[in-house]
């Protein structure tokens, strides 16, 4: 591999961790603060998706169904953790996860009940449908800058909310000791739905981000929900940097392995991932047990 | 006896009951027993949820448009369907083949659309020598090579069929060296393996096999694999949204002004819409295409956009065949269902002159012998451009059958 492939390939790696980042920050956030394991955070991404689709076609404008979608999906965040969620904080990790995938089964259905099993794409906004050149052989979608651009956004929006807000105060306070951030006068529950909605929306948002780089399938959320709890686990449960730390690890490591050794590609990310567990059980950012 | 009002029976139902009952006495007996035969019983394990559904209903609506037109009866005979969800699950295939060939009984087994579950239906149908099964759709080379068995027919095509006339359009369009793409997996391996074998036979060379884990969709360091090799040509096949997004991922990096791509038709097929400008003059051969100029084909189109208000594509064409096949079997035994190695042989011979996707014949691995046609996308729809390769016969390796 010479120089120039090299970095066309890293530039790939990159880009792959910027969007599986959004998606797994999401997951981390529910994850480490709330303690719920969320199966459905691939469903929710998703649901983001067929949005996008839905209300691309509405509106005719990918800005303004992002804008709807999210609020939308904030709402049903909101609706979820308040009927389903908030009564098994107190409860086996086992009953979250058969809640949750049932989430999975009844968000699954819904989508079929609603948009049908066909497969569908969303147009790039026109703005943005051009490439720019790479090599002499390969040009590169502006959309796809554009979607690395927004995510790099975003993750420094979270940083700053977890960090330098009074919200991200009483999140951390939260997750830190429950009992205690009540006793000092927190609402949790309203904090932890606000948490869950969050999730859910950045979940989604990210399906409406990608719908228009690639397909818009029933199904799609299963796969991404695997990637995205690996990369929780590598960069330590809870933690927003270990999740964008993971997230380009798990980008860039999948990306040279199809391309180097592209008989075991699909085990390279599990591989990084048992690697990093045995040098730091607690992964690369998380509080050691 | 009074009916009780809670569990017995209405009294509706009595009444229907006894006025049945009093039509029977009338009617001499010869007549009544004409007047209800027993159904053929035809057992069909398809996907109708997931991934996989659009095709398994396809199927299935082509099959009752056939056996529609015949009357719904067979040789005199009315039909029962017992539809069951194969939910494209080669796990569940041995449990939902047993339930409908050991409860129900079935006289036909038509299924699956997934190549996994097809292998795992036909060795337990095969073993048993009964019911007679045909496969609307799986293309698992297997199935009609090594596999093959007396009662097990398939009326769609071998995968290895769909790509083998490919590798000789790339070579007549004047292409040397090409890079072949697909997902790791059986279908894959496959369908590439029998255009790249033409395409080698014709002096080409394929430079590299690239393979993506199955069922993965990221496809860009791949692209860039491609643009760095500069191959003449990509021969690709991926299907649902694999197929959607490799496209369009192949004309977004710039390289379908570059290099030309080609493939067998499910790369496009079924997807074109969802694909959009993308798929905008990528040539593939499939045994079907929608504008076929045919009297069976126009007349099956416009009779199966009637009966369910949508356009039919290959997998109708392959359900209607499928129902032809069953048609031309119990017309030749007289309905004689428990005949089944009678049936066998009608199917062996069976020759489709009226097929919509233009005449084939049985061949004696019990696979079509059928045309390939060449086709090209525009504005999400096929055309067609020309025949790829006619009458063609998988090479059955492996069938001692015939």
């Amino acid at each position: 591999m010479d120089a120039a492939a090299f970095l066309v390939q890293l530039l790939n790696g990159v880009q792959s961790g910027f969007l599986l980042f959004l998606v797994a920050s999401g997951l981390t956030l529910v994850f480490g603060i709330m303690g719920v394991i969320n199966l459905a955070h691939g469903a929710f991404y998703m649901i983001g998706a067929y949005l996008a689709f839905w209300l691309t076609g509405l509106t005719g404008n990918l800005l303004l169904a992002v804008v709807i979608g999210v609020a939308a999906l904030a709402v049903l965040g909101v609706v979820i953790e308040r009927l389903a969620i908030g009564f098994l904080y107190r409860r086996d990790h086992l009953q979250q996860v058969l809640l949750t995938f049932g989430l999975i089964l009844v968000l699954d259905d819904l989508q079929r009940l609603i948009w049908g099993s066909d497969f569908h794409s969303v147009p790039v906004p026109d703005l943005l449908s051009g490439s720019v050149a790479l090599t002499t052989q390969q040009d590169y979608p502006v959309y796809r800058l554009f979607v690395s651009g927004v995510c790099i956004l975003v993750a420094l929006g979270m940083f700053a909310l977890i960090r330098h807000t009074r919200l991200g105060m009483r999140i951390r306070a939260a997750a830190a000791n429950r009992e205690m951030a009540s006793a000092l006068g927190l609402d949790v529950g309203r904090l932890f739905t606000l948490v869950f909605a969050l999730g859910v929306a950045l979940a989604g948002f990210a399906g409406m981000v990608a719908a228009p780089i690639g397909a818009v399938y029933p199904g799609m959320g299963d796969r991404i929900l695997i990637l995205a709890f690996v990369i929780v686990v590598i960069g330590g449960i809870g933690s927003v940097k270990g999740a964008f730390a993971g997230a380009m690890l798990v980008g860039i490591a999948d990306t040279f392995g199809r391309v180097l050794v592209p008989e075991v590609a699909s085990m390279v990310m599990y591989a990084v991932m048992a690697a990093v567990l045995v040098w730091r059980p607690q992964g690369l950012f998380g509080r050691p047990a | 006896m009074r009916a009780s009002p809670l569990f017995g029976p209405s009294r509706r139902q009595v009444l229907r009951g006894a006025g049945a009952a009093a039509v029977a006495t009338l009617l001499p007996r010869r007549f009544a027993a004409a007047a209800r035969p027993a159904p053929v019983r035809i057992g069909l394990l398809l996907p109708y949820s997931g991934t996989y559904a659009m095709l398994g209903t396809a199927i299935t609506d082509g099959l009752k448009l056939r056996l529609a037109e015949a009357g719904e009866t067979l040789a005199g005979r009315p039909v029962d369907y017992i539809a069951v969800d194969s939910e494209a699950s080669p796990p569940q295939a041995p449990q939902n083949t047993r339930k409908l060939v050991v409860r129900d009984r079935v006289d036909f087994l038509v299924g699956p659309v997934h190549s996994g579950v097809a292998l795992a239906m036909a060795q337990i149908v095969a073993a048993r020598g009964g019911p007679i099964m045909i496969i609307p759709n799986a293309g698992a080379n297997a199935l009609t090579r090594e596999l093959c068995a007396r009662n097990v027919f398939r009326a769609s095509f071998s995968n290895w069929q769909t790509g083998y006339p490919c590798g000789k359009v790339m070579a007549d369009d004047g292409h040397r060296r090409i890079v072949t793409i697909t997902w790791r997996y059986a279908a894959g391996d496959e369908i590439m393996g029998g255009g790249a074998e033409h395409f080698e036979a014709l002096g080409g060379r394929v430079d590299k096999h690239i393979r993506v884990p199955f069922p993965d969709v990221s496809f860009q360091p791949h692209l860039s694999e491609i643009a760095a090799l500069a191959p003449d040509a990509v021969f690709a096949f991926f299907s649902g949204g694999g197929a959607v997004q490799f496209v369009r991922d192949y004309a977004a990096a710039g390289l379908k002004d570059r290099i030309p791509l080609y493939g067998p038709g499910f790369l496009t097929e079924g997807v074109a819409a969802a694909q959009g400008a993308a798929a905008d003059g990528i040539r593939s051969t499939l045994h079907y295409v929608d504008d076929l100029d045919l009297p069976a084909n126009r007349r099956f189109r416009d009779a199966y956009r009637l009966a369910y208000g949508r356009e039919a594509d290959v997998f109708a064409v392959q359900g209607y065949d499928t129902g032809t096949l069953i048609v031309q079997a119990m017309a030749a035994v007289d309905g004689d269902t428990a005949a089944v190695a009678d049936i066998a042989r009608a199917l062996e011979g069976a020759r489709l002159d009226d097929s919509p996707r233009g005449p084939w014949r049985m061949s004696p691995a019990h696979n079509p012998v059928q045309t390939f046609y060449l086709r090209d996308v525009q504005e999400g729809r096929h055309r067609f451009l020309g025949i790829a390769a006619e009458a063609l016969a998988d090479p059955a390796i492996g069938c001692a059958l015939g």
